[in-house]
């Protein structure tokens, strides 16, 4: 009883301070400053899981998306099922046996032990760490794979797209293009979110006759005329940072240090 | 006193809206006015924020040292938009994504910290949590105008149903590319400024500065 008069007393004392005394400055400032971190901290705790479950949805939705499989009306979980989750090991190009439900790969890519640091040469697209396995999401028929989804990402002009890329089963042939997450300025970077663009990528190859590496984004548009069109496709006009950008990760991701040995031991496998 | 929270809510709509007779929170009705569902939920984020703002710091508005004033007015601002920022993500992705960073900027809205030193410093809570209210409908009432013929003459669509069918899906209208960039907001609130002065002529305000023909034979 005599402590709660005394915490009476003293908050009584200190609403009774003059409001321009130093000490009643800093008492408010402390509390308000308590009670407004423990309201933020409070929601952003309560809220945590339900955020992570729409990321987790939001990924799933881009990846039927970018294989064109995304249907409004139907369940994005159920739909998802017939994906198989694997772990490549980008080195070597084998599956590595690491649960895929526990893998965050772009967490592995800022851990010294899990990523390797990648020379300026190498490191087209300014990511500076790879992580030294990489999830990818199998779409299989009959035991053979149909589609193939890769993640990709890289640096644009503001900040770091983060995509998937689908190949066919020949593993040679676009199927889509789509990025999740960047922040390139709405309206020319951000661009490469608009489906018409998107879908230039359709059917672009990314290997010629002799087996190389061959896909650009280009500055302007592609003449179909001329020959090597089907590795070529049309540059954001007001973004050529954005889409040199894009050109480079897609590059960096299907080339040697990216997916390359993993693609190459798939269409080996195939023949 | 019912009669005081009928004013504050109904007065900042047309007679004292933030927008068009303050010209506050422009930034906002320039950058998610491209589309009514962004717009929509916009406005009720900032209705959301300046009303509970008001309330909280009119509840307190007593205790507020003078020298630390708007630093305890953004305190709370700023926790009340990151709360409105992690509902949206927890409840409405699609739409949170959308609006990236323009529900941050809410902290920056004009109005709300407007109406927290204008009113909500002087007033008691629950008078103040209807200003606000009133304020926030006041701003979102342009921003669904402006929204509503952004999207119609840009896309041809209202919420993301095809109103009148575009010439590149088959129909006969030929979208208008300029009302989807950001200075077309600009013509727009300036239009609906014009009509509301026009109509109520006492919110004219008189020109600061008028120029007068000098005669030749003054400059002699």
């Amino acid at each position: 009883m005599a402590e709660t008069n005394k915490n009476k007393g003293l908050i009584a004392s200190i609403l009774g301070l003059p409001n321009d005394d130093p000490k009643k400055t800093i008492i408010v400032a402390f509390l308000l400053c308590l009670v407004c971190s423990i309201l933020v901290s409070a929601s952003a705790v309560v809220l945590k899981p339900k955020q992570i479950e729409n990321k987790q949805a939001d990924i799933k939705k881009n990846i039927l998306a970018v294989t064109g499989l995304l249907d409004e009306s139907s369940d994005v979980n159920t739909i998802f099922e017939q994906f198989e989750v694997k772990i490549v090991d980008l080195e070597t190009g084998e599956y590595s046996d690491i649960d895929p439900e526990s893998y965050d790969q772009r967490k592995a890519s800022g851990d010294p032990a899990q990523s390797i640091k990648l020379s300026q040469q190498q490191d087209i697209a300014n990511i500076s760490r790879r992580a030294n396995l990489a999830k990818i999401y199998l779409l299989k028929e009959d035991d053979k794979i149909k589609r193939l989804v890769l993640p990709i990402h890289g640096y644009g002009l503001w900040s770091t797209l983060y995509g998937f890329v689908s190949l066919e089963s020949d593993f040679n042939t676009i199927g889509g293009l789509q990025f999740y997450s960047h922040a390139e300025t709405p309206g020319l970077g951000g661009e490469v979110d608009n489906p018409k663009w998107r879908k230039q990528w359709q059917g672009k190859k990314i290997f010629n006759d002799a087996g190389e590496l061959e896909i650009e984004v280009i500055r302007g548009h592609v003449d179909f005329q001329v020959e090597g069109s089907e590795h070529k496709v049309d540059g954001l006009s007001g973004a050529t940072l954005t889409s040199r950008g894009v050109s480079n990760l897609v590059n960096f991701w299907l080339g040697d240090d990216g997916f390359g040995p993993y693609l190459k031991k798939m269409s080996e496998a195939e023949k | 006193m019912a009669n005081a929270i009928k004013s504050s809510v109904v007065d900042p709509l047309i007679d004292n809206n933030p927008i068009t007779l303050q010209v506050l929170g422009v930034c906002s009705a320039l950058a998610v006015t491209t589309n009514m569902t962004a717009a929509l939920i916009m406005s009720i984020a900032l209705t959301t924020v300046t009303a509970f703002s008001s309330a909280m710091i009119s509840s307190i508005r007593n205790h507020i040292p003078s020298s630390i004033r708007i630093i305890v007015q953004m305190t709370i601002i700023a926790s009340l938009v990151i709360i409105v920022d992690q509902l949206l993500k927890a409840y409405a992705y699609d739409a949170s994504k959308q609006l990236s960073v323009f529900v941050g900027l809410i902290i920056t809205n004009c109005i709300v910290l407007g109406r927290a030193e204008a009113f909500a410093m002087k007033n008691p809570p629950v008078l103040s949590f209807f200003d606000g209210i009133g304020n926030g409908l006041g701003y979102s009432l342009i921003l669904m105008i402006v929204a509503f013929f952004r999207e119609l003459l840009g896309t041809g669509k209202l919420f993301g149903h095809v109103v009148i069918p575009v010439a590149n899906e088959g129909g006969w209208y030929m979208p208008n590319g300029l009302m989807l960039l950001p200075p077309s907001a600009f013509f727009v609130i300036g239009l609906i400024i014009w009509l509301v002065r026009s109509v109520k002529r006492e919110q004219i305000e008189s020109a600061d500065y008028q120029i007068h023909q000098v005669h030749r034979t003054e400059v002699l």
